[in-house]
């Protein structure tokens, strides 16, 4: 009884120390956050969605006026990717550390599929659902990415699936507005509080 | 001939990372440090090890902690010297803000040091 006592010893301080250092992992892994959301730069990204909302106010056609946040969707992106990579260095955070590739990875899939349903759409001629679609998708990615980041950025995501639902039910009426709504105000509104309350 | 064994029996209790507020250090060889030990200081240790600094609040979130029970042993990790405390007013609102100190950097590799030593010598051993 001894011996196997002895001999079983090892082993289960062994599964102890594993356990041990799973918890370390799994807590570190709780702890962290995607920290590097720019709240300036969503600010940016605000102006220049009423920027487009008025350019695009001025266009006749269904279709010029969603080539006008085609155009706008391209700069946002590279303004957001600019001001992640900006705090991102200021903060001293790795981009390619395991909760940005989550942040990312879960932001990427919605975001792709809106891609992919805005040609299909465009080639149906169904352009009317595509703002609705637009503010679903976006809103559904910040959620999801959102789940490892600071607490607004969960909320702006729901906030934008909402406003999404809301527009694809309207639709085709106030489309124009809806975009300005969410990538405009959202962005201006989230974008302050978390410059503010998460350095900038 | 004493001198000597207890200086073997010290060495090794160093190498885990222990602090000289433990209360057995230097008694028993490779002895676990028993303040890091504990699994909410551990806890607490560890998340804030990859942050730069966690409130009150949030650590309470992250570890599912009750305020008593967070408040008792972050007080234990202060005193060590592991952790560092900081009591501000954010809006009128009381706030407490914890850091790891590289003391406390130091014991959380210590004890990671021991854990992945005692899966290599059981590996080793089977």
């Amino acid at each position: 009884m001894k011996l196997k006592r002895a001999i079983s010893a090892p082993v289960g301080l062994a599964s102890q120390a594993q356990d041990n250092l799973r918890f370390i992992r799994e807590t570190m892994s709780r702890s962290v956050q995607f920290t590097a959301v720019p709240g300036w730069g969503m600010v940016g990204i605000g102006c220049s969605a009423v920027l487009a909302y008025l350019v695009a106010r001025q266009q006749g056609a269904t279709s010029a006026q969603l080539a006008v946040w085609v155009a706008e969707s391209l700069l946002a992106a590279s303004l957001g990717a600019l001001a992640i990579f900006r705090k991102a260095r200021r903060e001293g955070l790795l981009l390619s550390h395991a909760v940005s590739r989550r942040f990312f990875l879960n932001l990427a899939p919605p975001m792709v599929a809106g891609g992919l349903l805005t040609a299909a759409l465009w080639k149906a001629g169904n352009l009317q659902v595509i703002p609705g679609m637009w503010l679903l998708l976006y809103g559904t990615g910040v959620f999801t990415g959102g789940a490892f980041s600071v607490k607004p950025v969960p909320m702006m995501g729901l906030a934008f699936a909402g406003l999404g639902g809301l527009a694809l039910l309207s639709a085709p009426l106030f489309q124009q507005e809806f975009l300005l709504a969410g990538f405009g105000g959202f962005h201006l509104i989230f974008g302050t509080y978390i410059a503010r309350q998460y350095g900038g | 001939m004493a001198a000597k064994s207890r200086a073997r029996r010290a060495a090794p209790t160093e190498m885990g990372g222990s602090h000289r507020s433990e209360p057995q250090a230097g008694t028993k060889p490779a002895r676990l440090n028993a303040l890091v030990h504990a699994r909410m200081r551990l806890a607490i240790l560890s998340s804030l090890a990859v942050t730069r600094e966690l409130s009150f609040s949030e650590l309470k979130r992250h570890l599912e902690a009750s305020d008593g029970n967070l408040s008792l042993h972050a007080r234990k990790l202060e005193e060590a010297g592991y952790i560092e405390c900081e009591k501000l007013f954010e809006k009128r609102i009381p706030k407490t803000i914890y850091r790891i100190t590289a003391a406390g950097r130091q014991a959380l590799d210590g004890y990671l040091s021991h854990m992945e030593a005692i899966i290599q010598a059981t590996r080793a051993g089977s």
